[in-house]
């Protein structure tokens, strides 16, 4: 096959942007499932939540999605801790009963999704910003701001994240509660409390993550489907809970896909995640970087 | 065993024969899609209830089995009851792969994996244009057929088959729960590394309830084209077989084939009753929220509720 | 006598912690062998990798004659190996009848072949009930049970799968004298019965009375192997007891 050298070099630029966004999607998940083995599968609703709050707020009083996403923060958080909270109450105190978490954080996606219908109805939404539509000429390479922008953010975001948990003492606490509980406790700290924050910061992330998703596209409330095989995927590749494996494995999942929407048309893209999946469960369930 | 096979024939049989002596179209309409949710429930339960492994893909091996029928129906048209055998076939082999790949490892990979067979399956449909790609394809239904010489109309031959189905699916799940294979599906939700120190094979087990259920999904999917007669991927992969084929066993209860049999009908028949009135959003809505009210406060289900009460009622 | 397993240069990492390093045991037809170490020793991890619950990457295992490297717990188990496990994993959903059903069921049939009737599964559940002193509460759950009475329950179901070889991995942790020398008893019975036993202890006194040999553990290595007394008084053997 005969493979336009601009086409491609442009291909994988735009997948090495989309790639630097994943990463922030992903975090979150990198967080619940890859370190509190909390399989929260409804993180894709909580980043559409995310993207619909920075349309309103957006569209309604003009402020830019990016602070939006900061000022949600401290909200998301609390409804995670919140969701937490219900979750152990209800599932985990009760002893192994994975059946029936899976099922209310499915029941949760379902409902976050049916009530954006009925609040917003099934259009896409966009937002408004300075930098959706211009573009920065590179020689051949395009780079369009409106992709650029929230790479830079997701990159910033995911950089925030990575020296909470590996610099803070919640942070490690964190990291612990993954590994030791033992340690946990020598360290004088109570495991709810730690999973209770890291599942608050994941669902804040989520918000972020959110905000960013409709600057780079258009979003209507079934969009989030979509991301479940993808973050479920990174996640995996990079290994369940390893930051830096994260940031690769997001990196190349949007090389690929965005290759695969270059050459074979864009609705042929959400099955490369699947793909991959399906693929690292066969050959690398402990993913790319693991052992 | 054989006793309640005679029994759920013959109400099966008893419902054929009011339903035709009252011959009403709409009623038709309305328990096809009553008695299709039985079955998904029931497939679903074989996996979810009995081994505890949860299918988010529910809606995926539904529509596999839909596919597979306006794909022959294009290709090489056969009898309907024919095509309900070779949708249960496809479903159940793309069950088994998906198995395959993934019950070796922890059991929450295989939920996800599930996930995001729905989206894939679905890019695969939007972009096969002999099947109708995004627009959809047309089954054209015929208006009646003869059956033994008796000239019954098309959507009465579509529930009867339906209905074949219902009990045929509900005796499976009832021999499945009082044989060997119940017996060793409830050792893997309760503990799978006893089971295998016990000298169950688990994976063997898990995969024979993946293609169980997967077959069953898709052979209630099989029939669907003609029923709805436009088959668009939207309809096929809609939200509601998933959520309802999940929702229904766990608000029944998942320990034995009478729950996911309560569930459908209660909730089955709620949504006949609330599409016509409300909107079918707030219908999937209170669908939703009843998941997440029943796992939270009943984690059994109406039938465990039921036992709950009758245990109590003994106690005293 | 003929040895029944054997246990060749067996190692096992977890990541960079070296579990299990080059530990080689036998044991023989009929034999008591008591196998101890400190906490972390890898004795349970040693357990995991003869049952097939871990698999270890070198080294192999041979029961009864035939290889078990690459086999399955459950093929293990249809062997004639048979395990408890350390914290008791009853099936919680299931009656004590029904607990015990399920190696009769799953393991004797498959072995042998013949399809047990009804009335035989019965017969035989209670048996084994009776065996342990749970016939009362056969059709109660497990969680109605003390912690002594879990550990019975553990070890009937492992004594159903008929084994050759049967591991009690701690079975007497937390309880009284009366109760250790009642499960004692119970191994010493079914030994009789012609199944080698390996019994892993912390409770010295019950590891005395019971074994004819003593292998001993200690940083995932063999450090001793031999005649109880012998053992107890090997220099090396003290020293990681009671440290230096």
């Amino acid at each position: 096959m005969d493979i336009p050298f601009d086409l491609l070099l442009n291909a994988i630029m735009a997948g090495l942007l989309l790639g630097g966004f994943y990463a922030a999607v992903t975090a979150g998940v990198s967080i619940s499932f890859g370190m509190l083995d909390i399989v929260n599968i409804a993180h894709p609703a909580f980043v559409i939540l995310g993207s619909y709050l920075a349309y309103f707020i957006n569209i309604n009083y003009g402020v830019d999605p990016i602070l939006v996403s900061i000022l949600m923060l401290p909200p998301f958080y609390a409804l995670g801790a919140a969701v937490y909270q219900v979750y152990h109450v209800s599932f985990e105190k009760r002893g192994q009963d994975a059946l029936r978490g899976l099922a209310f954080f499915f029941g949760l996606l379902f409902v976050t999704e049916v009530s954006l219908i009925l609040v917003f109805g099934v259009d896409y939404r966009y937002v408004e910003a300075w930098y959706i539509g211009p573009s920065i000429h590179i020689g051949i390479v395009d780079l369009p701001l409106r992709m650029l922008v929230p790479c830079l953010a997701a990159l910033a975001l995911f950089g925030v994240i990575h020296l909470i948990i590996t610099r803070t003492f919640t942070g490690r606490a964190i990291m612990a509660v993954s590994q030791d509980q033992l340690a946990l406790q020598l360290m004088a700290a109570d495991p709810i409390r730690i999973k209770r924050i890291a599942f608050g910061i994941s669902i804040a992330v989520a918000a972020v993550a959110g905000a960013l998703l409709i600057i780079i596209q258009p979003v209507e409330p079934s969009v989030g489907r979509e991301y479940i095989g993808r973050v479920f995927a990174i996640c995996v590749l990079g290994g369940l809970g390893s930051m830096p494996g994260t940031l690769i494995a997001a990196m190349l999942l949007g090389v690929v896909e965005s290759i695969t929407a270059t050459f074979y048309g864009p609705s042929w893209a959400p099955a490369v995640a699947f793909g991959f999946l399906l693929l690292t469960l066969a050959f690398r369930p402990a993913g790319l970087l693991g052992r | 065993m054989v006793k309640f096979s005679l029994i759920a024939v013959a109400v099966g049989v008893a419902l054929l024969l009011g339903a035709h002596w009252v011959s009403v179209d709409y009623l038709y309409f309305a328990t096809y899609t009553i008695l299709q949710f039985v079955v998904l429930a029931t497939a679903w339960n074989i996996l979810g209830g009995y081994c505890g492994y949860v299918n988010f893909g529910s809606a995926a091996f539904f529509a596999l089995g839909a596919y597979s029928s306006v794909f022959l129906h294009k290709a090489f048209p056969l009898p309907v009851p024919l095509l309900i055998v070779v949708g249960g076939i496809v479903s159940g082999i793309v069950g088994l792969g998906m198995g395959y790949l993934t019950l070796r490892l922890r059991g929450s990979f295989f939920a996800i994996a599930t996930l995001a067979l729905a989206v894939v399956l679905a890019t695969l449909v939007v972009n096969w244009d002999y099947v109708g790609g995004s627009r959809g394809a047309y089954i054209i239904r015929p208006e009646s057929i003869d059956i033994l010489g008796l000239k019954i109309t098309y959507i009465e031959y579509l529930f009867a088959l339906m209905l074949a189905l219902t009990v045929i699916a509900l005796i499976a799940a009832r021999a499945i729960e009082r044989s060997q294979l119940g017996f060793g599906f409830a050792t893997i939700r309760d503990d799978e590394l006893a089971a295998e120190a016990c000298g169950v094979p688990t994976l063997k087990l898990k995969l024979i309830a993946t293609t169980l259920s997967g077959a069953f999904m898709g052979m209630a999917g099989a029939p669907f084209p003609y029923y709805i007669g436009y088959l668009q991927p939207s309809s096929a992969f809609g939200l509601e077989y998933a959520v309802n084929s999940i929702a229904m066993p766990m608000i029944g209860g998942t320990t034995s084939w009478v729950g996911p049999l309560v569930g459908a009908i209660l909730l089955g028949t709620a949504q006949q009753y609330a599409t016509v009135t409300i909107s079918s959003a707030v219908n999937l809505l209170i669908v939703g929220l009843m998941l997440v009210a029943f796992v939270i406060i009943a984690p059994n289900g109406i039938v465990g509720l039921v036992q709950e009460r009758l245990r109590a009622r003994r106690r005293q | 006598m003929t040895a029944l397993l054997h246990v060749d240069n067996i190692t096992k990492r977890f990541g960079g912690f070296v579990a299990l390093d080059g530990v080689a045991l036998e044991v023989n037809q009929g034999e008591r062998l008591g196998l101890i170490g400190p906490n972390g020793s890898g004795k349970s991890t040693l357990v995991n990798c003869i049952c097939g619950t871990l698999q270890n990457e070198v080294g192999n295992v041979r029961f009864d004659g035939k290889v078990m490297d690459g086999l399955s717990a459950h093929e293990r188990t249809h062997a004639g190996l048979a395990r408890s496990f350390q914290l008791p994993r009853p099936f919680h959903s299931m009656s004590l009848a029904d607990n015990l059903r399920i190696p009769l069921l799953y393991t004797v049939h498959a072995r042998q072949g013949l399809l047990r009737s009804t009335a035989d599964l019965n017969a035989r559940c209670h048996e084994l009930l009776e065996m342990v002193g749970l016939a009362a509460k056969a059709h109660q759950l497990p969680r109605d049970l003390t912690q002594v009475e879990m550990r019975k329950l553990e070890l009937a179901r492992a004594v159903g799968a008929e084994p050759k070889l049967l591991i009690a991995d701690e079975s007497m942790a937390g309880l009284s004298h009366s109760e250790i020398d009642d499960i004692l008893a119970l191994l010493m019975r079914l030994n009789e019965r012609g199944i080698t036993i390996i019994l892993i202890e912390h409770i010295m006194s019950a590891v005395m009375k019971f074994s004819q040999r003593i292998a001993v553990l200690v940083s995932g290595k063999k450090i001793a192997d031999g005649a109880p007394q012998d053992v107890v008084r090997d220099p090396e053997v003290v020293r990681a007891y009671i440290g230096q």
